[in-house]
């Protein structure tokens, strides 16, 4: 059992603040994702996880062990960096083996578990190539590979995928999503690629100016989104302004909605957040909000149409039908659809309101 | 008109490289009065100029592994500040300043008046005599060529990706093995140019024997000098910058390496 705690660590280069306060605990054998834009403080987490950088305040403990002070060469975590950090003057094999060396690991059993790595991570093939002769994939999965050999607890990985072709990309999400699962060890990934966060993560953290805005199962953070700024960054959404009626009614541009929501003060004014695939087109005068086709744009899955409706306001939604530009509909959507953020509300005092909306019920 | 641009280059590889060295050659075949002989080469293997030879590569040798010694670890720790460009400038200052002027400068310090025995005298341990010494000769060598070392060796260094040296430490190793496992064999390019840079130059050196080591040390860089301007015999001359020339070849091929072994970047 592998844990890491953060407690209220911060991290300041100088005069600026890097990290604020941050708290979270990693269990174990738990794939996760660290999700912002760059600048965010994501790779710095990273790091001092990795033991590249020490602290400016707060605690880092793995199991129960404080390690603030512990170098990167004396923590049972490795690494794979975002632009891989393969020696280039050494081989693939040479590469992998480097961490086992370094460790004086007697032949046999390094050649063994060389060669096993090679196998999980299919470069057989190309043992004994030179770095410079492998493409973007291979480099990464022996970087991955690198890492792995030494039997980590945790590991760490920066963008690794930023630098591949999409199609590539999607593969390698399948085989590190397969690998974490044969390992059982923590995966910490860090990227700004909310797709990517949402297929391979079973808890994604979402970070804004280094700090935690939410964390949870993808799931909870794609359907419940605390604010505006993570409905924004994962997923697409249609996010208005309205205020609290009562308990599960919301208004919005002056017209009244049935939700699900709770446990808000009414008049209180709340941000309004519907997904684009969660609304739907039915004929004119049959739905809730009559609209004119504005635009459409074909994406491959679906199409993205944009309405206008009769105040002016902007709807986008996703549909696998074209409409027509310029027709009449009208647009419905669900009760559950409707999500309400309360605007400067943190991650606590959402979860302990909507716990307590629910006890409620 | 690409080639038309080479024209310059061209003319100046003729005129002041190939030109000198294939009448460089040419006069290693003369003697005193003109007539074409072999006579300077069977005095070059007559012993003396060997004993010359093996010497200039001594102390050719040793000026450029102490000036490595010196220059590596200044590398690193330049590579570390913060302010690069302000150290390495420092550091390259003083190639600004006249060969001869610092030599003359050495003569300062070294001499029996000197700084360095001035303070030994003050500390009761006595004079010594440190101009004229073999000592002398390799510290103002390594003190003049140290920064045709340190540029190439900072340079490769400079170029080793930090992400690299982290990726060392997140597999294991301490300070000391990234030193050994990491930063020296991806540096080794910017070391073989640096030995290059001052092996060859060391090979021939003159001014500096004579000045600081009174004619003590002698190379193959003075014999010639006292050969074309003493005594006048430019075939005798010439032989032994004919084998000057080679050596330089030799070392080159042994430096250079192939391009293919160059470290490519990723």
């Amino acid at each position: 059992m592998t844990v890491i705690k953060l407690h209220n660590i911060t991290q300041s280069y100088d005069e600026n603040k890097i990290l604020h306060n941050i708290n979270y605990t990693f269990e174990n054998s738990k794939f996760y994702t660290i999700l912002g834009p760059s600048g965010c403080g994501k790779t710095t987490i990273l790091k001092l996880i990795g033991g590249f950088i020490h602290p400016t305040g707060g605690e880092i403990f793995f199991e129960n062990k404080k390690m603030n002070n512990v170098d990167a060469n004396k923590r049972k975590v490795n690494t794979v960096f975002q632009d891989y950090a393969l020696f280039p003057h050494l081989n693939v094999y040479d590469n992998i083996a480097f961490g086992l060396r370094v460790k004086k690991t007697c032949k046999k059993l390094l050649d063994d578990k060389v060669h096993e790595v090679l196998k999980l991570t299919n470069l057989m093939e190309y043992k004994y190539r030179d770095i410079s002769e492998l493409s973007g994939g291979q480099r990464q999965r022996v970087a991955i590979a690198r890492a792995v050999v030494n039997e980590p607890d945790i590991l760490l990985l920066d963008e690794p995928l930023s630098a591949l072709d999409q199609k590539l990309r999607v593969d390698m999400q399948y085989e590190l999503k397969e690998m974490q699962k044969r390992l059982g060890i923590i995966f910490i990934f860090v990227t700004h690629d909310q797709e990517e966060a949402l297929a391979l993560s079973d808890e994604i953290i979402v970070m804004q100016k280094g700090e935690i805005v939410q964390a949870g199962t993808p799931k909870d953070i794609y359907d419940e989104p605390l604010n505006r700024y993570v409905a924004d960054f994962i997923g697409e959404s249609n996010i208005v302004r309205g205020t609290m009626v009562k308990d599960k009614k919301v208004d919005i541009y002056n017209r009244t909605y049935a939700c699900i929501d709770g446990g808000i003060l009414p008049g209180t004014p709340v941000d309004v957040m519907i997904r684009p695939e969660d609304i739907y087109i039915v004929d004119h005068n049959l739905g809730k909000l009559n609209v004119t086709v504005d635009s459409a744009l074909f994406r491959g899955v679906h199409y993205e149409i944009c309405c206008i409706d009769e105040d002016g306001y902007e709807w986008v939604l996703h549909s696998t039908k074209n409409a027509e530009i310029g027709s009449r509909v009208a647009l419905n959507f669900n009760a559950e659809d409707i999500h309400i953020m309360i605007p400067g509300e943190d991650e606590d005092e959402f979860n302990e309101r909507l716990e307590s909306f629910q006890e409620d019920q | 008109m690409r080639r038309l641009l080479a024209v310059p280059y061209f003319i100046w590889m003729l005129v002041f490289v190939i030109t000198p060295l294939l009448l460089m050659a040419g006069y290693s075949f003369l003697d005193f009065s003109g007539n074409i002989t072999l006579n300077n080469y069977a005095e070059f293997f007559s012993g003396n100029y060997i004993k010359m030879t093996v010497s200039s590569f001594w102390y050719a040798f040793l000026i450029t592994i102490f000036t490595l010694l010196v220059s590596y670890p200044l590398a690193l720790a330049v590579r570390m500040t913060s302010n690069k460009t302000m150290w390495l400038l420092i550091i390259i200052l003083p190639t600004w300043i006249n060969l001869l002027l610092k030599t003359y400068a050495f003569i300062g310090i070294f001499g029996r008046n000197g700084v360095v025995n001035g303070i030994a005298g003050w500390l009761n341990i006595g004079g010594f005599q440190l101009l004229f010494s073999d000592a002398a000769f390799i510290i103002v060598s390594v003190y003049i060529f140290m920064p045709f070392m340190l540029l190439p060796v900072f340079n490769a260094i400079d170029d080793i990706d930090n992400n690299l040296l982290n990726a060392a430490r997140d597999l294991g190793a301490s300070r000391t093995e990234v030193l050994f496992k990491v930063i020296m064999p991806l540096s080794v390019e910017g070391v073989k140019t640096g030995v290059q840079v001052v092996f060859i130059p060391s090979l021939s050196l003159f001014m500096i024997t004579r000045l600081i080591t009174g004619n003590k040390v002698i190379t193959l860089g003075t014999a010639i000098e006292q050969q074309f301007l003493t005594n006048e015999n430019w075939g005798m001359g010439s032989t032994i910058g004919v084998f000057l020339i080679l050596m330089m070849l030799i070392v080159m091929i042994f430096t250079g390496g192939s391009s293919k072994k160059r470290v490519n970047k990723i």
